[in-house]
């Protein structure tokens, strides 16, 4: 009897996990469906998993693919979009701040983790703390640091303030370092490797997994970002995917939104990300053991 | 350590420190500093800052917008943390007596890689008032459409919903992290002598997974206060200010009315709230790291 019960608990607990699956997937599937269906079905083909129509121009259109009155024919507001270029911003945007940072970051936290100089623990406590001011904070006066430098609107004012370090990756890295055994350090010394030859030849390729682990959150966080990219990044030229996702919404009439034309933006926006999970989910779900716990 | 003279790396130190050195000055130091001076100004961006000394807070104290955004933003902390905190404990001990898939995981992890400006269009979509799938289903049950991003009772707990759906996942991987180093032997013994699974995940799951369970509180709890993009994207603050949390007050002084002085002693009050929390949750770090070790 008890062995029966302890079954049907398990093939329930299958089920609740199983439908908590089915909740997280659904929406994607829901957003890519309302992509691939002609504007023009958007009234009646609402039922069923897959499209009556199945089209691509919404994907065309919103790429810039098309010419302006082909993509009005196709449920467009004729505003001009370009998702190809803001794609590539901001494939640049994470990609800069991701590789820059976390080198910065790794020297930083190498430095305060081995090297003897006086005041490194002064300093790092004076760096560390600023994991307590919130982001909003200092994003105002970046604000008009970055306008009072003549930066506004262009790549290198977008990622200037998370290009040279964020507190977090600094601390992480160095936790990292402190527990790097000493005694292949030491040899090197002996063999006349001085701190830069240590960090490049030894410690650098010692820790490659936490690199990829810092370097892949960072990267995330950048591909999510919003608010300062929609502050400083205002010009099309160098616009992010996530700033021309709003502004498409807005140039999309109120009584009947632009359903196809912005689910297969959203589409390309998430693209990216599953490409990444698809190919490194390993070490993504294995980051959070990092920077979860420890 | 050894008999040698001591090592002093001064001169490379500061050489691998410069980087960070010269961006904590320049964007997290100089900025702090120059934000708490705005707030004790008058600043438009377009004059130049002139002292008022605590006019701003005074004002902030006295006015209504503030209070009832500092009153929304805890609600939806509320609603938000306690529904994401309470499923994502249910899935992360599902997946601890059940699996250790990594694709699985992966699936979870999902929503937290996508940016909240897409999960909010997504979600606008999937609940739009004439042809959201959501309304349809209700329809199809026989239910009136609900407006969801248009009522205002409904407003926020639309919203908190929707990131709760995007968070759960990676709650859940954190605390299945933190399961997944309570020892296995504990589960066998418990097994043999014949306990539930219920009453294992009370005596042994819940009171060893305490340390994590209260660090990951905290720090979606300060992620939760900072709500902004979904908020920018789907309700812009409304229905009337039923969603008018206060990272958008701030945006909205700062940068609609450009009264930065204001702005910044409002994110002042903010910073204190977060700062606290994070001071917290830094002392957990330290105390979890001694337990586990």
């Amino acid at each position: 009897m008890t062995r029966r019960t302890f079954h049907l608990g398990r093939a329930l607990a299958w089920v609740a996990l199983a439908a908590f699956i089915v909740v997280t997937v659904f929406p994607f599937w829901w957003m890519i469906r309302t992509a691939l269906t002609p504007a023009a079905d958007i009234y009646t083909d609402n039922a069923g998993l897959l499209p009556d129509h199945p089209t691509l121009i919404n994907f065309s259109r919103v790429l810039g693919l098309t010419s302006e009155a082909e993509a009005r024919a196709a449920g467009g507001s004729g505003a001009h979009i370009n998702f190809a270029g803001y794609l590539w911003n901001s494939i640049v945007y994470c990609s800069l701040i991701a590789i820059v940072q976390t080198l910065f970051c790794a020297m930083a936290g190498y430095a305060f983790a081995r090297l003897r100089f006086p005041g490194r623990d002064l300093v790092f406590g004076i760096v560390i703390a600023a994991l307590m001011v919130p982001p909003i904070f200092t994003l105002l006066p970046n604000f008009i640091l970055v306008k009072d430098l003549g930066l506004m609107s262009t790549m290198a004012g977008m990622v200037a303030p998370t290009l040279l370090m964020t507190p977090f990756a600094v601390f992480f890295l160095r936790q990292f370092f402190l527990s790097l055994p000493r005694d292949v350090e030491e040899a090197a010394i002996l063999d006349g490797n001085g701190p830069w030859g240590i960090f490049w030849r030894i410690a650098l390729p010692m820790s490659r997994g936490p690199l990829i682990t810092i370097g892949l959150t960072t990267t995330v966080w950048a591909w999510k970002d919003f608010l300062w990219p929609l502050l400083v990044g205002r010009d099309e030229s160098n616009r992010l995917v996530t700033v021309a996702l709003g502004v498409f919404l807005q140039q999309s009439p109120n009584t009947q939104p632009d359903w196809t034309g912005l689910m297969a933006a959203s589409t390309l926006s998430v693209l990216p990300v599953l490409v990444l999970l698809i190919f490194m989910g390993k070490r993504l779900v294995q980051s959070l053991n990092f920077t979860g716990s420890k | 350590m050894s008999a040698t003279k001591p090592r002093d790396d001064r001169r490379a130190a500061w050489w691998f420190l410069a980087p960070v050195l010269v961006g904590f000055a320049v964007f997290y130091g100089y900025p702090a500093a120059r934000g708490v001076w705005y707030s004790l100004t008058d600043y438009t961006m377009l004059n130049t800052p002139s002292y008022v000394g605590t006019e701003n807070y005074a004002k902030l104290f006295a006015d209504q917008k503030f209070w009832n955004s500092m009153l929304v933003t805890a609600w939806y902390v509320v609603l938000n943390i306690g529904s994401q905190t309470l499923l994502a404990l249910g899935i992360a001990s599902l997946m601890h007596r059940l699996t250790r898939s990594v694709v699985l995981r992966a699936t979870l992890l999902l929503p937290w890689l996508v940016p909240n400006v897409t999960i909010g269009l997504l979600w606008m979509w999937l609940l739009d008032t004439n042809l959201g799938f959501v309304n349809q289903l209700l329809h199809t049950f026989g239910m009136d459409p609900i407006g969801f991003f248009t009522d205002e009772t409904w407003a926020m707990p639309t919203v908190a919903g929707i990131n709760t759906w995007a968070y759960t996942g990676y709650t859940a991987l954190l605390l299945y992290a933190g399961m997944l180093q309570i020892p296995q032997y504990l589960y066998e013994g418990a097994s043999i002598d014949g306990a539930g699974e219920w009453r294992m995940f009370r005596r042994i799951t819940l009171p060893l997974l305490r340390p994590v369970l209260a660090l990951v509180l905290v720090v979606s709890m300060i992620g939760s206060f900072q709500i902004f993009d979904t908020i920018a994207v789907t309700t812009k603050g409304g229905p009337v200010a039923a969603t008018q949390v206060i990272y958008y007050f701030i945006y909205q002084q700062a940068f609609k009315y450009f009264h930065m002085g204001y702005a910044a002693a409002a994110a002042i009050c903010l910073a204190l709230i977060l700062g606290l929390l994070t001071a917290i949750q830094m002392r957990m770090l330290r105390a979890s790291r001694s337990d586990l070790a």
